[in-house]
């Protein structure tokens, strides 16, 4: 179960303004953090707390295959992010590297921004305090559970091979 | 309940009779592919792994294209780490400045896919692939490290749309049109996790460089791939192409699909995607006056011979208009020597245009040819997102190579049948 503060976005938030390819001849993941959501919101990575939610409208991540997008979001605090729908690689690259993200057209839709809104992953619960409402997102598919559970593709890989 | 061409390919490579929309499923790879951005990170990840050797050393491929010819130290240091790790793990396919290409173009043309194949990419345009009929996806560095280590990725088997063509080609249209078009009609999330699949009599119509132009923007409609039904021109392809074994998979009578779109391929004109989203198109009869400051003919989805061959076709014995920066970027050394032997760099250069080695370069706002604040740019490139090719505040316009050659000699977004009379 996390719990956060909500920062939101719209939709189609992509993955060039998410961290701008500019900055990818480097993949030190803290140094590229600094930039992150830049080319949308300069004021993000000032205003972004250990913990915080992100929220946003449909097709989050579109765009670009670098696993560095959802990287930057998880290293610079963002402890979920929920949205309405999600590009897919994206999607698979959050798995995948661990940041907890869940969709919910419903909470995407009504939360908003500086909520305070606790999410349980596994159940799909998503529960905003500051409204007292509840919605339901789609909880991953036990697969996916057993990914993030091991932190990651990586451990989960090494896992099954041992 | 019958399979898709792509539900087909997966079965198979999962080693099931069936599978279904929605189901989960780990398949074997035919190939990993990674560039010089998502390398890196998958190299550090496959370290964490723990395994000595790469799966298979003929089935891993590595190029160097984005920041390359390096732009600074820092991508030098990039291109160092994975050329050595490519040495270390004796990768077959890394192709360095001199070889190389740009990834999407570069490997069909080496035939290291044929149709039937399952590959995955750390780029999103590996889905250019399908044009082959292939099951082509990209995915991130962790899936390429896990895929150089296992040679397995997890997917989850996608639902399908049907896109069926009829028709041929009217002048000066081609594959970026069609996929324009259809891009405008769906959205940007239009085939969310689904597979486009192109099929009937119109695509027999389609070159293989439009099917591959077609295929490659399939991520910009949400799609997780874009795959075409294998015909003639795909197997003649092949042969002169590849020594590997093709598989060919058609769908089920009986598949089931989200939606079916039948298009007239001959009622399609020029169409330009309008900032900041390939899904805000217009025809070219729409556009208005735009003026520009850049064009920009190339990138993985238009930088063929086809593409440069229409583009010399419009700027031969034209020249750009004064202040409107022209670059084309072959998009392999293959394609640059075709281009210099059949004349068309000549062309280009006469008419006032720069050359460029094959790189990804401004596609991606990397290097040559950045943009500045309030400048604009017609691209023949795939995605025209904030910032996508330098400054946060200048704009792209995606076009086709006919339009974007007909707007360097215009100065303004402009029809190639202004242009060549
Ligand atoms: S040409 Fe552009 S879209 Fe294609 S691989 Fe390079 S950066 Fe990506």
């Amino acid at each position: 179960m996390m719990k956060g503060t909500v920062i939101k976005y719209g939709d189609n938030i992509d993955t060039d303004v998410i961290i701008p390819a500019r900055y990818l001849n480097t993949s030190n993941i803290e140094e590229l953090a600094a930039h992150c959501m830049e080319d949308l919101d300069k004021d993000f990575v000032n205003k972004v707390k250990p913990g915080d939610i992100m929220v946003a409208g449909k097709n989050f991540g579109c765009g670009s295959s670098r696993e560095h997008a959802p990287a930057v979001i998880k290293a610079s605090g963002i402890a979920c992010v929920i949205a309405e729908t999600f590009a897919r690689i994206f999607y698979r690259n959050a798995i995948n590297i661990g940041l907890p993200i869940m969709e919910c057209p419903e909470a995407a839709k009504d939360i908003e921004d500086g909520d305070e809104v606790s999410v349980d992953i596994y159940t799909g619960v998503i529960t905003n305090i500051t409204k007292g409402k509840t919605y339901q997102g789609t909880p991953f598919p036990e697969f996916m559970q057993d990914i993030m559970k091991a932190g990651g593709l990586i451990n989960y890989v090494k896992e099954k091979g041992e | 309940m019958g399979m898709t061409m792509t539900q087909k390919i997966l079965a198979a490579h999962a080693g099931l009779d069936k599978v279904k929309a929605g189901q989960l499923i780990m398949a074997d790879l035919d190939l990993v592919l990674g560039n010089d951005i998502t390398s890196p990170v998958a190299i550090k990840e496959f370290r964490k792994i723990g395994v000595k050797e790469v799966f298979d050393k003929s089935k891993v491929a590595i190029v160097p294209d984005h920041f390359t010819p390096n732009k600074d130290i820092k991508s030098a240091e990039q291109c160092k780490f994975i050329r050595e790790f490519a040495r270390d793990k004796e990768i077959e396919n890394f192709f360095e400045v001199g070889e190389m290409g740009i990834e999407h173009a570069l490997i069909p043309e080496k035939g290291l896919v044929v149709s039937g194949d399952v590959v995955i990419g750390a780029d999103s345009h590996t889905c250019t692939y399908g044009a082959l009929g292939a099951f082509s996806t990209g995915v991130g560095s962790t899936d390429m490290a896990a895929g150089m280590a296992i040679g397995k990725a997890w997917f989850k088997v996608p639902e399908a749309m049907k896109i069926v063509l009829n028709g041929s080609l009217p002048k000066w249209v081609s594959g970026k049109d069609v996929i324009l078009h259809i891009i405008g009609m769906i959205g940007v999330d239009g085939a969310l996790y689904q597979s486009m699949e192109y099929t009937g009599p119109g695509v027999a119509s389609l070159s293989m460089d439009d099917r591959f132009t077609i295929a490659n923007m399939a991520i910009e409609a949400g799609a997780k791939n874009g795959i075409f039904e294998v015909d003639e021109k795909t197997i003649e392809y092949m042969k002169e192409h590849s020594t590997k074994e093709y598989a060919i998979y058609k769908a089920d009578e009986d598949a089931e699909y989200t939606r079916v779109i039948e298009i007239d391929l001959s009622t399609l004109r020029p169409t330009v995607a309008f900032p900041h989203l390939p899904e805000n198109t217009r025809t070219i009869d729409e556009v208005g006056d735009i003026p520009i400051d850049q064009v920009v003919i190339g990138s993985c989805t238009n930088g063929r011979i086809e593409d440069l061959r229409v583009a010399a076709k419009i700027l031969k014995g034209n020249k750009v208009k004064k202040g409107v920066r022209t670059i084309i970027f072959p998009a392999t050394q293959k394609i640059y020597l075709q281009a210099m032997k059949e004349g068309l760099l000549e062309i280009f250069i006469e008419a006032g245009a720069a050359v460029s080695t094959p790189t990804c370069g401004p596609c991606l706002g990397g290097h040559m040819g950045i943009l500045a604040a309030g400048e604009r740019a017609v691209a023949t490139t795939n995605r025209n997102f904030v910032g996508r090719m330098g400054h946060p505040e200048s704009e792209v316009y995606l076009a086709s190579p006919a339009v974007a050659a007909a707007s360097a000699v215009t100065g303004k977004i402009s029809s190639p049948e202004e242009v060549v009379k």
